[in-house]
């Protein structure tokens, strides 16, 4: 019994161990970030070319899941406020619903599974096969340009295609507003632009910023340690999405109080 | 005398509990081609990573063209990488760009205002020189693992380094290509006047491509020498060992 006990005394130690020495390495990581976006040589080409092939990658499936969260949130929430005779109301709900919430986290979770992905895996592929010390050895800061530029388009592409889904989402909606309670187009977005406060659009533009963020230093970060061949690939995609998800909906949680509490001053 | 470029004393490196390079000492002189042998595992690719700053040494000196390597700063670093080519044991081209892309990546990154044409025809003599002209528009995924190595070499050869560092230049290949690596990396040294250190566990490669062996076993150099002074009349079981199994017909 002694035997196991002692056993296991290091198990507990080195997880707890293991699990302090991530969080320092994963801050130094968000530092060294911070450091190196402000130090030349600045990559603006390659910044706009990770720009466009994260926007053009997410564009269908983000056009995709906006519509179709337009029409089903439409779609739902209408037998309620039929109950009260208030479906007149729909525009405004669902104004309210997308700009302030469904639309960053729609495209925040769909950006995590995408693009997250796709950098953890593409990062880690680069480092298991050397090309990242390739890069180093040719006297090219592989974190600058492959990190920063990286980091840099997803936190400036997902604010702008959250705008986008939430247009897509309008649309979605209006439709079917359309169809069953014969709105016009401009009744429709009258009713919806009356609804959302400039503190609304602000406060998502803001957190679709910390989203993009987000998702683009998890998938650095993970690809950029990955480890152990394919498996190790494989492992820092999964992860890259899985911790991005879970940080995007705590951000969300602490967005919404500090929106709130703005909202009551 | 011809001049030293490489001085290694006394390098240590360990990872975790575990010592891999114990008290290493080499010396390497200009246009000197010197092949580091030993089994997987024993440090020879820790080694060549010393030396162009991708591991820091723990204890020990590794000079390199004058410099002390583990101190010199980020702008020290990136020059002295400048000097110094490194071929990758899996080639290390990027996926992502085709073959013309891979060479422009070093060369317009480190040297500014250059034109497009002088550009082109730098990669173009070098896949000539590599004689893989064909290739240029080409991605990695197409090529075969012999011109994935030719590339890699040429890649390196864009920046007119002194030293070239060949990582298990022939790991992988059927013996023909083999043979055809070897045959480039006598010639990169014959035609660009580099200095070489080829890392390998190929008897024959190190025989074709070597003036001097250096036998790392256990941490440390064993033996030195010319192929013939280190191997056909080696005394340590495991040298003799490598020999026999490269070179015994059975």
């Amino acid at each position: 019994m002694a035997g196991e006990a002692s056993d296991r005394k290091p198990f507990i130690s080195k997880k707890i161990d293991k699990f302090f020495k991530g969080l320092a390495d994963a801050w130094n990581f968000v530092l060294r970030f911070w450091k190196e976006v402000f130090l030349p040589p600045y990559e603006f080409k390659e910044v706009l070319h990770q720009c466009y092939r994260i926007g053009v990658e997410s564009l269908p499936l983000i056009s995709l899941t906006g519509f179709i969260v337009g029409i089903v949130f439409t779609n739902q929430s209408r037998p309620s406020l039929s109950e009260f005779g208030a479906s007149s109301w729909l525009p405004s709900l669902i104004s309210i619903a997308v700009v302030r919430a469904m639309g960053p986290l729609v495209t925040a979770l769909i950006a995590a599974g995408k693009v997250g992905s796709s950098i953890g895996a593409e990062i880690g592929s680069m480092k298991v096969t050397e090309q990242i010390d390739a890069m180093e050895v040719s006297a090219t800061n592989p974190f600058k340009f492959l990190v920063v530029t990286r980091v840099l388009a997803t936190t400036f592409m997902i604010p702008i295609l959250v705008m986008y889904t939430d247009f897509v989402a309008l649309i979605g909606s209006f439709l079917n507003v359309n169809a069953n309670e014969l709105v016009s187009l401009s009744t429709f977005f009258v009713q919806v632009f009356e609804s959302i406060s400039f503190l609304d659009i602000w406060s998502s533009v803001l957190k679709s910023l910390l989203f993009g963020f987000t998702i683009g230093i998890v998938g650095c970060y993970k690809g950029y340690n990955s480890s152990k061949g394919t498996e190790g690939v494989g492992r820092a995609a999964n992860s890259a999405v899985v911790i991005s998800m879970f940080l995007i909906f705590i951000e969300e949680l602490l967005a919404l109080q500090v929106v709130n509490a703005i909202r009551g001053m | 005398m011809a001049e030293r470029v490489v001085h290694i004393r006394n390098l240590h490196k360990s990872f975790g509990d575990l010592d891999v390079l114990k008290g290493v000492d080499l010396d390497l002189f200009r246009e000197e081609n010197v092949v580091v042998l030993g089994r997987s595992g024993t440090g020879k690719s820790v080694l060549i990573k010393i030396m162009v700053g991708l591991l820091r040494q723990d204890e020990g000196i590794m000079e390199v063209l004058g410099k002390e390597v583990s101190t010199l700063t980020a702008r020290e670093l990136n020059a002295l990488r400048l000097k110094i080519g490194f071929s990758f044991q899996n080639s290390a081209l990027y996926d992502s760009m085709t073959v013309r892309e891979n060479m422009e990546f070093p060369l317009v990154r480190n040297i500014k205002n250059l034109t497009k044409k002088e550009i082109n025809y730098r990669i173009e003599e070098l896949l000539d020189a590599v004689g893989l002209p064909q290739t240029i528009n080409q991605m990695p995924s197409e090529l075969s693992g012999g011109q994935k190595k030719r590339i890699g070499v040429a890649r390196t050869l864009i920046l007119n380094p002194e030293i070239m560092l060949y990582d298990e230049p022939t790991a992988g290949l059927d013996p023909i290509t083999c043979v055809e690596i070897n045959n480039l990396i006598n010639e990169v040294r014959e035609r660009y006047k580099t200095t070489s250190i080829v890392i390998t566990h190929d008897l024959t490669c190190a025989k074709m491509t070597g003036d001097r062996m250096a036998v790392l076993l256990d941490g440390q150099f064993r033996a030195m020498g010319t192929f013939d002074e280190v191997f056909p009349r080696a005394t340590d079981q495991r040298i003799k060992s490598f020999y026999d199994y490269n070179f015994t017909e059975t």
